[in-house]
């Protein structure tokens, strides 16, 4: 900790030249430092703080208590965002989840191209959200996308319209976060896959087990600290959610596919309603810090675990 | 379990794989398609068929010619302003990070711990709760509607991630070699030039193509910060999206996603292992 103070005066200079010798490294140091830190902090207090006033068109002084939350929080809009994000959140993460895992093993069995397939699995993530969100707009567009196709191919009866349909429009953002995103959860098990320790791998096959049952039963337990990393890190996306959506349904038909993130941005920038839009914002963050925190703690159990061992 | 011979089980799991391929793939295929087939073509059949004339000039049309919102220039113009975002926020976030990764894994100094601390819970933080604040920091400033003000907001907002990396790289650097370039009197900005950078290689082109793709396809800010012609591509390609009449379009509409696509893609193909080294970096935090 006091390795720069130690050797900050030497003999035969005064410390106030030292300090000017030096102060190129302070800056270039502390200035970015600082202004990251401090715009993390200063802006978080800003907008909870804009959240607590009355401010519409311009941010104002004063004091409502919690009236903009619960004005955000008895919205319909709002109401349908969380229930969205509920159900968008769980059946996102459970399934790219599942996709991940299941790629991740089939690519382990040493097969040929695995190169290949791996740059597959992974090229979406290149790729923006708003590409990923028109591409899947056209695709799921019943007028011109895949039922489309359908009846063009003779399939007549063919009924794909999830796009345009109020109860499953969800459902098309739940596919399009899945193709962008489950790559990643297939990169981090396979990583895991390949730091399993071969020992255990052939004590169990001498012990008899067959593949299955040593997937099952020695394999998939090591696994599951990258599995709640996973869940977290998908959790995070599905939580801020915003350019996907944007680009495929834009919250609609309607406002069934509203998610939280369209409401902030929806209530800061198209009605003019700072004071609620921030509230909303705010109450993204305690949705996530209900993630985070519970994860945090997880880890700092881990590893004061690990240390004693 | 890890043979190479040939069972019907394995050709059970070739089958599941190339099936996923292909589901992974149709997208890409069915817009590098749709982006050589004329419009009128398109909205005849779907978006989903083999072009039956190529219509190469999509391309051109697409760069150049087509209309977002009121103006007629193609997507060149949002393609030049992504890039210049892109490329100073990128290099800016990506030296600051490496120098400030440095001080605080190998030089530490009071204090370090807390502020490293703080700069990676900007991971975490949610652009909205940043939303308000920058607008009102950007008007003050007079960088609202501008490039620059999006290069501040990804340099200042990318030096969580760039520190992450540096400094969990660094961490790893023997302390011995360090202390012994300070005691034969090199100082701070020398023994990173001589000693930390020439070290540095695998994890800067990790941190610049991890910042690059993110701040290329960063949409957000773009379109709270910038309006019509100051917009980064991935704006525009929305308001392009928004159908101005209701000629179909789609045709060019392909070329255009391909075009801003093109970017981060080809970083992806020949930096791939960079890519997902930063992917799992970003991930374990």
């Amino acid at each position: 900790m006091t390795d720069v103070a130690s050797t900050a005066t030497r003999p035969g200079r005064s410390a106030t030249s030292e300090m000017v010798r030096r102060l190129p490294e302070f800056l270039v140091i502390w200035v970015p430092l600082l202004l990251s830190a401090a715009h993390l902090i200063s802006f978080s207090i800003w907008t909870i703080w804009i959240s607590f006033t009355p401010s519409t068109l311009i941010p104002v002084t004063g004091w409502v208590g919690l009236r903009n939350y619960n004005s955000v929080l008895a919205s319909r809009n709002w109401q349908i965002a969380f229930d969205n994000l509920l159900l968008f959140g769980i059946a996102f993460v459970l399934l790219s989840l599942t996709t991940g895992l299941l790629l991740a093993i089939l690519l382990d069995q040493r097969i040929r191209g695995e190169n290949v397939l791996r740059t597959i699995f992974l090229y979406p993530l290149a790729v923006s959200f708003v590409v990923t969100g028109t591409v899947w707009s056209w695709l799921l567009n019943p007028g011109i996308g895949i039922e489309k196709l359908a009846h063009d191919l003779g399939w007549t009866s063919f009924h794909f319209d999830w796009l345009v349909n109020r109860d499953m429009a969800i459902w098309t953002i739940v596919i399009a976060a899945i193709w962008q995103s489950s790559g990643f959860a297939m990169a981090l098990f396979l990583a895991g896959l390949r730091s399993v320790d071969s020992d255990i791998i052939k004590a169990a096959q001498i012990d008899g087990a067959g593949p299955v049952r040593t997937y099952w039963r020695v394999i998939l337990p090591t696994l599951w600290p990258i599995t709640v990393t996973v869940i977290v890190v998908q959790l995070q996306f599905a939580i801020s959610a915003f350019d996907l959506v944007r680009a495929l349904t834009n919250g609609g038909p309607g406002i069934a596919t509203q998610l939280p993130a369209l409401v902030v941005y929806d209530l800061m920038f198209q009605r003019s309603q700072l004071g609620r839009g921030a509230a909303a914002a705010v109450l993204m963050l305690l949705i996530l810090l209900a993630v985070l925190l519970p994860y945090a703690a997880w880890r700092y159990v881990r590893q004061r675990r690990a240390a004693h061992a | 379990m890890r043979d190479r011979s040939f069972t019907p089980s394995r050709a059970l799991i070739y089958l599941i794989v190339t099936l996923f391929a292909a589901a992974y793939l149709a997208p890409l295929v069915v817009v590098v398609l749709n982006s050589l087939r004329t419009n009128e073509e398109i909205a005849q059949s779907s978006m989903i068929g083999w072009p039956q004339n190529w219509a190469f000039g999509n391309y051109a049309m697409a760069w150049s010619g087509f209309c977002v919102a009121e103006t007629c220039a193609g997507i060149r113009p949002y393609m030049l302003n992504s890039a210049l975002i892109t490329i100073p926020a990128t290099i800016f976030s990506t030296l600051l990070g490496a120098v400030a990764g440095y001080a605080v894994s190998l030089w530490r100094f009071r204090g370090d711990n807390w502020i490293y601390g703080i700069v990676t819970l900007g991971l975490f933080l949610p652009q909205q709760m940043r939303l308000l604040p920058w607008t009102i920091v950007l008007r003050d400033i007079g960088l609202i509607n501008t490039l620059s003000g999006l290069v501040l907001i990804h340099t200042i907002q990318g030096l969580s991630f760039t520190v992450l990396f540096c400094r969990n790289y660094y961490v790893a650097i023997p302390h011995e070699l360090i202390r012994a370039a300070r005691i034969d009197g090199a100082g701070f900005f020398r023994i990173f030039w001589r000693i930390i950078l020439p070290l540095s290689a695998p994890i800067l082109i990790v941190t610049v193509i991890w910042q690059f793709t993110h701040i290329w396809n960063e949409f957000l800010y773009g379109v709270t910060f910038t309006t019509g012609q100051q917009q980064p591509v991935t704006a525009a390609l929305i308001a392009l999206s928004t159908p101005v009449a209701d000629i179909p379009k789609q045709g060019v509409q392909s070329a255009a996603v391909i075009i801003a696509a093109l970017p981060t893609l080809l970083i992806y193909l020949f930096g791939g292992r960079y890519f997902v080294r930063g992917l799992t970096a970003g991930a374990v935090k």
